[in-house]
């Protein structure tokens, strides 16, 4: 029976791609990862541990109770004691940077999704898709395209990590109740305003838990594209399964929960202490 | 009087494409065949009305006749399928999208049944919405706001969110955020509905004692009808999309046009209707102060009655005289009862409510003389008479008959 050479279709193609845009790309990965990354990673590297982990503490303070505070103090004090710090702050900056670009990226996508149901039917089949690959499939495109390091990380970071940005801002809008848009309406506001003065900030805590839902997937991915040199607690999980060294392994493991645990209350606690739309 | 706004055969027809049915009704179909042979639903009938500058104009109707469809109409929150709107004689459907803006900004507010509050929003930040949207400068609008929020009662609750207010309060701000705006037109889709009934009426109260100041227009819905005729200056009948009646709450009580508004008006509670002119007698007979006591007895004794009013040429009234005092008068030789000192009968206008009435008119043992915006005597109010006449409309009586 004739099989479907699919395979070799898709590799053609990125062959071809490989080669047309390839270099470009692969200088402009590493231009980010140099300038932009890097720079940001020594920043942070520079603040004394301490001061860091008091910065996390206030934010925990003012997100939450004073259980996160404790929480967050003990945890992250943990992973200094391991000597896990500067792969901690490798981790945060790759985790930051891709929930930041999936947000800057996904919430516009998000309102316009809502605006249009056109573009809403259009991209909803395109998110269940990207949602439902295994993650790893994302990792070999970015890797051909840009090599090792961690901007193809980020790049199949933003990509596995956007769709609940996208999906819950567009939800978020939909959900406005319809009399706050029509008040919109009646007293007279333009389109813009419309957006910025009522849907925005009536649909925030659906906006915030998507942000919170991609800040989580940021993180599960980040550790996962370790394998193609991304670095943090995921290269540190991937030397302790080659070389056998579950002790390794487990340490690494340990931060990543303890780094999950923080980041998610933290973006809960924003979201639901802001005033916004409770009903 | 000035008409703020016309509407002209305003159609309203849900659906996608509602031409077609538009065709249809405008072949003669009805509403039922309609519906049957396009599957859509008829909302606004083919309606006309006009609505006078600085007056309440109440649409009446049962839930789903119409009403909110006619108020969204009115601007333009739903597009009319057909017709004409004309607000200060510009007809607001041809208008483009800007301009819209700018006679939504400018002319007109809209207080909703449900308040509407924007919920991240303070009650100052909700109240400055409309002025916010034109871009007036903060202090301006934050003072214009707290004056409307002082006028309806709200003055020191500017920093509360709407989570932290009843209804009632709620519905204030509402009214606050409209009001702001310092609109011509007032559109109030169930604005007190969603209010019990004690707060209700103090909204109602406060509403018409806002006007006496402000002299908007006001287009009111609602489908209770003692609403309907406390608050009105017209009140339009709606059913099924189509306008039954357009009338004053006298027209609406003493003439309904058919048994629909029949209906609506069974039940009322007369007193919050009924003005003093509606229950008064005629003040036959009077003497002039020019008369003789003797002709005021000739006069009393020929109506078998006690008591008389006493009135000059241009019929203001000086008092009442009674036949002792008349007989007494006589004996000591006075002519004229200008001569004489009169009893000061009680006095009240002629278009107070019975309802506010009732204790004066309970407590006085004399005849009220009733009077008109000039103070002149045109009937008189006896305390037996009132309370049988609002006894008697108690039950099922046909209404015109028992007022006239
Ligand atoms: N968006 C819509 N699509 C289809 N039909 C509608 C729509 N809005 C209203 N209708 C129909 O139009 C008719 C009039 O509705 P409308 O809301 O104006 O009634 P109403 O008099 O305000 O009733 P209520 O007292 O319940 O608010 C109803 O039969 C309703 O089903
Ligand atoms: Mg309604």
């Amino acid at each position: 029976m004739y099989r479907i050479p699919l395979g070799k279709w898709v590799n053609s193609g990125v062959d071809w791609l490989d080669l047309t845009i390839g270099p470009t790309l692969r200088n402009f990965a590493d231009y980010v990862s140099d300038n932009i990354i890097g720079k940001l990673g020594t920043g942070l590297a520079a603040i004394p541990w301490w001061l860091l982990i008091l910065v996390f503490v206030a934010l925990a303070w003012r997100a939450g109770r004073w259980r996160l505070s404790l929480g967050t103090f003990l945890g992250l004090l943990l992973i200094y004691n391991l000597k896990l710090w500067p792969v901690f702050i490798e981790t945060l900056v790759l985790v930051l940077v891709s929930a930041l670009v999936s947000i800057v990226i996904g919430v516009p996508l998000g309102i316009t999704a809502a605006r249009s149901d056109r573009f809403h039917r259009a991209i909803a089949p395109l998110l269940d898709f990207m949602q439902t690959m295994p993650a790893f499939v994302y990792l070999i495109p970015a890797l051909m395209f840009f090599g090792l390091g961690t901007v193809p990380s980020i790049f199949s970071t933003v990509i596995f990590a956007m769709p609940p940005a996208i999906r819950l801002t567009d939800l978020g809008i939909r959900q406005v109740p319809t009399d706050l848009v029509e008040v919109g309406e009646a007293f007279g506001s333009s389109p813009w305003q419309m957006l910025w003065k009522i849907q925005l900030p009536v649909a925030l805590p659906t906006i915030m838990a998507g942000v919170n839902q991609t800040m989580m997937l940021s993180l599960s991915m980040v550790v996962i594209a370790s394998m193609i040199g991304a670095g943090g607690f995921g290269a540190g999980v991937l030397y302790g399964i080659a070389q056998m060294n579950v002790g390794v392994g487990f340490e690494n493991g340990v931060a990543v929960v303890i780094l999950a645990i923080i980041l998610d209350r933290l973006s809960q606690g924003f979201s639901s202490s802001k005033r916004t739309a409770e009903k | 009087m000035n008409v703020k706004i016309e509407v002209k055969n305003l159609i309203k027809i849900f659906g996608t494409q509602p031409q077609r049915a538009l065709k249809l009704l405008q072949a003669g179909k009805t509403k039922e065949q309609i519906l049957e042979e396009t599957g859509y639903t008829v909302g606004i009938n083919n309606v006309s009305f006009s609505v006078h500058e600085g007056e309440i104009f109440v649409v009446m109707g049962l839930s789903g006749s119409g009403k909110s469809t006619i108020l969204r109409c009115l601007n333009l929150l739903m597009e009319p399928t057909s017709g004409v709107i004309m607000v200060d004689g510009q007809d607001i459907t041809k208008l483009k999208a800007v301009d819209l803006r700018k006679v939504r900004q400018e002319k007109m507010a809209m207080v909703f049944q449900q308040f509407a509050l924007l919920p991240h929003r303070t009650v100052l930040q909700n109240a400055v919405y409309g002025l916010e949207v034109q871009g007036i400068p903060r202090e301006e609008r934050e003072e214009k706001a707290r004056k409307c929020l002082e006028m309806v009662g709200l003055g020191g609750w500017e920093d509360k969110y709407p989570d932290e207010l009843s209804g009632g309060m709620k519905q204030r701000v509402g009214l606050a955020r409209a009001l702001t705006n310092d609109p011509d037109i007032l559109l109030m889709d169930e604005a007190f509905s969603a209010l019990d009934p004690l707060i209700r009426e103090e909204m109602q109260d406060e509403l018409l004692n806002l006007q006496q100041r402000m002299n908007k227009t006001i287009v009111f819905i609602t489908h209770d009808l003692n609403e309907a005729l406390k608050l009105g200056d017209r009140i339009a009948f709606l059913r099924g999309g189509s306008l039954i009646q357009v009338g004053t709450p006298e027209e609406i009580i003493t003439s309904p046009a058919d048994d629909y508004v029949a209906r609506f008006v069974r039940g009322v509670d007369r007193t919050k209707i009924l003005t003093i002119q509606d229950v008064m007698k005629k003040p036959q007979p009077v003497v002039r102060l020019s008369d003789g006591p003797n002709v005021a007895l000739r006069i009393m004794k020929e109506n078998g009655i006690s008591s008389v009013f006493v009135v000059d040429r241009s019929r203001q009234i000086h008092g009442l005289v009674t036949a002792d005092l008349a007989l007494e008068a006589s004996k000591s030789g006075i002519r004229v009862l200008s001569e004489m000192d009169l009893i000061q009968a009680p006095t009240i206008y002629q278009d107070v409510l019975v309802q506010e009435a009732l204790p004066l008119i309970a407590e006085s043992k004399l005849p009220l003389a009733v009077l008109d915006q000039e103070k002149r005597l045109v009937g008189i109010i006896i305390r037996g008479a009132v309370l049988a006449a609002l006894a008697e409309d108690g039950g099922e009586v046909d209404v015109s008959n028992s007022i006239r």
